[in-house]
């Protein structure tokens, strides 16, 4: 015979100024099997949960209904107090009050009719609740890291000092991402490549640190603790080993002029070729698509040059497979090109560029040496202008949201452009200046008032070209929309940042749920930024919206502190909420059939066969079998048996029909 | 297949040579094209500035007229009409209730099914891919086409050419034997909407279109708007003393080109009826 407490809280007023709580009580004390019932202000606090404890442990309870709130707000707590006063967690269901009821009703007799229905049937189920125990589950102590910016960088760096394994994938040839094409970094001005290589060097030798670059996920399974990677390791075409990264073959290679990806199609590379002099490694790769050899079968003057025979036009792509405990996503972003601009000539004049073909131009090590030139005809730009929210915030092209991090480095280009460029004249079109961060605004400041630049409050309608100028129309919005044409020599685009090409498909392979602009998810905008839905992997960096460096590294550092927390311990505990296949005694063994409609059906993979054999070791019987380490809880199996033979645990056949039922008064 | 003809007002009073070269061309290269009968004004820039429903009843009227009448596609030369009933098309079609009160206005039955083309669409469909092997003298000229705005926009609901820096005219001149210029003006506003009440603004918007035409080098600016034809063209005094000389470069309507091209005679398209003298 059950004996069930139920437990009505008023939640301050969000319940009981619409429901009649006490009235809920009163009623639920008298269904059958009840044999406590009350109505508390705060049932979630400590005393409302020790009228809880004290009522299981006086009244010999076999069963708990409180409620309250969602159980995505409170089930945890009242499943531990139920546990602390000896009854199995499992035992204590919630009704959910406040979300299914009182806020979304008037005050109204009806609304505390639903609320008495609503714990009525949590008194059927929970008199079919069976006590559980918790699933333990080993964890792989090594961390998949996925991108080699300065997120991903940072992220497998903290995580292997603390002692764990990483491997760290980058599809590049080199780890440095965006933070390595950078000239100098606001709001300090120092060199990005200065504070960034030492980075990347310790990354390299790190002892706990595996690196993978011209890597890609190919796939990834299992769960938190327990995933399988399979990681593609593209085919560099050359030795690593035998490699010395002597650099002969990217001299003597005759293929000289591909777009170069590290300086933005501003300077060419070679087709086997190491992306800029820093990388890390610091080996080339053949660009097969370039390549003369791959594209018309001769050539291979590499081979002949190398003094190692480092080169393997025959490589293949190499799979990798490992155990892994858990995942950083930090693939960052990507911004627009020219040509997403019509009212700019879609991408036709060439001294229309973005902010990072600027980096570029200012950077030391791009392709004018730091000079800033213009690239249609290498002068030097005596007026330059700079577009602010260039596709960011327009509603128009898709991008409401602020890009961030475009008002503060046009700032730092616009002063780095005053100093290199004595005597030039830049203007900045702004919407808003938006420089909130340590030392941000001061330094806006600076480039308005030290360096001179012109900020012009306004929006840029147009730019076209004449006799050798970028004619750019605008309008001036502190002097009353008056229109303004500035003709200048060279334009920059603060273009938005996106996500990169394939990041839904990336998302789609792990299970982590992206925005609609497809940035990759928090599990919650406040309190759990750097988490996914998945349990097991992280953020770090821009894959999760625009970030600037700092923020990057503080996020980073903040999914690493979470995948060392998950490091920490040796086992986890999971919910046992899972599907279990009907076991009787011999000899039907189960009302299972063994169709295996369920393995098909599973989107884990967790439903293997399992043989009966007799005493001569004859098979009689192959039924269904659910791993619990792989089973999600999902139900999908349990909707495709054809005959009812499997059941998720704290949610089965009897329990819902029963709560089904109890809706009809069918008790 | 008889083609709907919707000339508008300006195609019968002051752009009448528009009319003639469509027709000229329709001629030329057997399309077999019939007037809407009792057409109306399509309500442009006066109705849509007053009452929504009446912006939407007088197009409705046209459409529904060349449904009656049996067509199957209209073409509507004028960029502004086209516009209208476009825009009346799709509001119709996404707002049952606005419909019914439009049908019940004018007390004519409206299905949506005519296929409004624009004179780009029409040219493309029954007279460019022809066009080669007709074309006896090809107009060798440096042309600027304009587009300007009705043609391309609201582009969300027209869905016709680039936005910003169409490319339809450009072709079809490319197929005429002329040489199209870059630039940057093809969607610039002519003024249109200032060609009665303030004409010195005409005379400065339509002026740095053609300035710009001229400093790249055209020998004509190429139109498909009856409003861009007699702004660039009518107002030229204007124009010229806002840019302070005698500009002379002609305008010159799409269809007028490709008669010239197929050779048909320069007074059946109504070159004679235009103010800057047609040199080219």
């Amino acid at each position: 015979m059950s004996k069930i407490g139920v437990f009505v809280c008023h939640c301050g007023e969000n319940i009981s100024a619409t429901v009649d709580c006490a009235k809920v009580a009163e009623t639920a004390g008298k269904y059958d099997g009840v044999t406590f019932s009350i109505d508390y202000k705060y049932m979630c606090s400590d005393p409302g949960q020790s009228i809880i404890k004290n009522a299981i442990k006086e009244k010999g309870l076999t069963g708990v209904v409180v409620a309250s709130c969602s159980p995505r707000m409170h089930e945890p707590t009242f499943r531990k107090a139920c546990a602390e006063a000896g009854l199995n967690p499992y035992m204590c269901e919630m009704a959910n009050l406040r979300e299914h009821c009182s806020w979304v009703h008037e005050k109204d007799d009806a609304t505390t009719e639903k609320a008495i229905d609503l714990v009525r049937i949590l008194v059927e189920k929970v008199k079919r609740n069976q006590s559980l125990d918790a699933i333990k589950v080993p964890v792989t102590k090594t961390a998949l890291v996925i991108g080699g910016g300065i997120a991903g960088i940072q992220a497998s760096l903290d995580i292997a000092n603390s002692g764990h394994k990483v491997i760290l994938i980058e599809k590049d040839p080199s780890i440095g991402g965006h933070m390595s094409q950078l000239s100098e970094t606001f709001p300090t001005l120092d060199c990005s490549q200065c504070i960034l290589t030492p980075r990347m060097v310790e990354v390299a030798q790190h002892p706990n640190i595996t690196l993978y670059t011209y890597a890609e996920l190919e796939s990834l399974e299992g769960f938190i603790g327990n995933f399988k990677a399979k990681i593609r390791r593209k085919s560099k075409s050359i030795d690593e080993k035998l490699c010395t990264g002597c650099g002969m073959c990217t001299t003597k290679c005759p293929n000289k002029k591909i777009p170069s990806e590290f300086n933005e199609g501003l300077g060419t590379r070679t087709a086997i070729y190491v992306p800029f002099p820093q990388a890390v490694p610091n080996k080339p790769v053949i660009d097969r698509i370039h390549c003369t050899y791959y594209t018309k079968g001769k050539c291979r003057i590499c081979e002949k040059v190398c003094p190692t025979q480092a080169i393997r036009f025959d490589q293949e792509d190499q799979i990798v497979e490992t155990e892994v405990g858990a995942v950083v996503l930090a693939t960052g972003f990507t911004v627009k090109q020219t040509d997403f601009f019509p009212e700019y000539g879609y991408g036709k004049y060439s001294d229309i560029i973005t902010g990072l073909q600027f980096e570029r131009l200012a950077s030391a090590s791009g392709p004018t040496l730091g000079e800033i030139r213009r690239p249609s005809d290498g002068k030097i730009p005596e007026k330059i202008v700079f577009v602010a929210c260039a596709g960011s915030r327009d509603q128009a092209k898709g991008i409401p949201y602020c890009s961030k991090i475009c008002c503060m480095y046009i700032a730092k280009h616009a002063m780095l452009y005053q100093h290199k460029v004595p005597g030039g004249k830049s203007y900045v079109f702004y919407m808003d200046i938006r420089a909130g961060g340590k030392m941000y605004e001061e330094f806006v400041r600076r480039a308005i008032e030290d360096d001179g630049v012109n900020y012009v409050r306004g929006r840029i309608s147009r730019i076209y070209e004449k006799n050798g100028k970028l004619i750019v129309n605008g309008a001036d919005t502190l002097l009353n929309a008056m229109p303004v044409e500035i003709e200048a020599d060279m334009v920059v685009l603060a273009t938005a940042g996106v996500a990169n090409e394939g990041a839904e498909e990336l998302a789609q392979k792990l299970h982590v749920s992206y925005d609609s602009y497809h940035f990759f998810a928090e599990a919650h905008p406040k309190l759990k930024p750097v988490e996914t839905n998945t349990a097991g992997i992280f953020l770090a960096g821009a894959c999760q919206s625009p970030r600037d460096i700092p923020e990057s590294v503080a996020m980073a550092s903040g999914a690493a502190a979470k995948v060392a927390g998950l490091f920490s311990q040796d086992e986890l505990t999971r919910e046992p909420l899972i599907a279990v296949v009907n076991r009787q005694a011999a000899p039907v063994y189960s009302s299972c059939v063994g169709c295996f409609l369920c393995v098909s059906a599973c989107p884990y993979q967790a439903i293997e066969k399992e043989e009966f054999k007799n005493r001569t070791g004859e098979v009689i019987k192959t039924v269904a079998k659910v791993n619990p380490g792989l089973c999600q809880g999902c139900g999908t199996c349990v909707a495709f048996c054809r005959t009812k033979s499997i059941d998720i645990q704290g949610y089965t056949h009897e329990q819902m029909y029963s709560e089904v039922m109890a809706l009809l008064n069918e008790y | 297949m008889t083609l709907g003809f919707y000339p508008g007002c300006s195609l019968k009073g002051s752009s009448r040579e528009y009319a003639e070269s469509v027709l000229a061309i329709a001629k030329a290269f057997d399309i077999d094209i019939e007037e809407i009968n009792d057409w109306n004004c399509c309500g442009s820039t006066a109705a849509h500035n007053l009452n929504k429903e009446l912006s939407l009843a007088l197009p409705a009227r046209i459409l529904s007229l060349a449904e009656k009448q049996g067509f199957k596609e209209i073409v509507v030369p004028c960029a502004a009409c086209y516009s209208r009933l476009t825009v009346t098309q799709y509001e119709l079609s996404k707002n049952p209730k606005l419909k019914n009160a439009v049908t019940e206005t004018n007390d004519l039955e409206y299905n949506g099914s005519v296929d409004v083309l624009n004179i780009i669409q029409m040219l493309n469909k029954y007279v460019t891919p022809d066009l080669e092997g007709r074309v006896v003298k090809p107009f060798d000229h440096k042309v600027a086409c304009y587009y300007g705005c009705y043609l391309i926009r609201p582009h969300e609901i027209l869905n016709f050419d680039r936005e910003e820096d169409p490319r339809s005219m450009d072709e079809i001149m490319l197929k005429a034997g002329a040489t199209p210029i870059e630039w940057a003006f093809k969607t610039e506003c002519c003024g249109a909407g200032l060609s009665v009440s303030r004409t010195s603004s005409v005379g400065r918007l339509s002026g740095n279109i053609i300035r710009d035409a001229k400093d790249r080098g055209a020998e004509a600016v190429i139109v498909a708007c009856p409003m861009c034809h007699s702004n660039l063209d009518m107002r030229r005094d204007s124009i010229n003393s806002f840019l302070g000389e005698k500009v002379d470069i002609p305008v010159l309507y799409v269809t007028q080109v490709l008669g010239l091209a197929a050779g048909l005679d320069r007074k059946t398209l109504g070159l004679h009826r235009h103010f800057v003298n047609v040199t080219v």
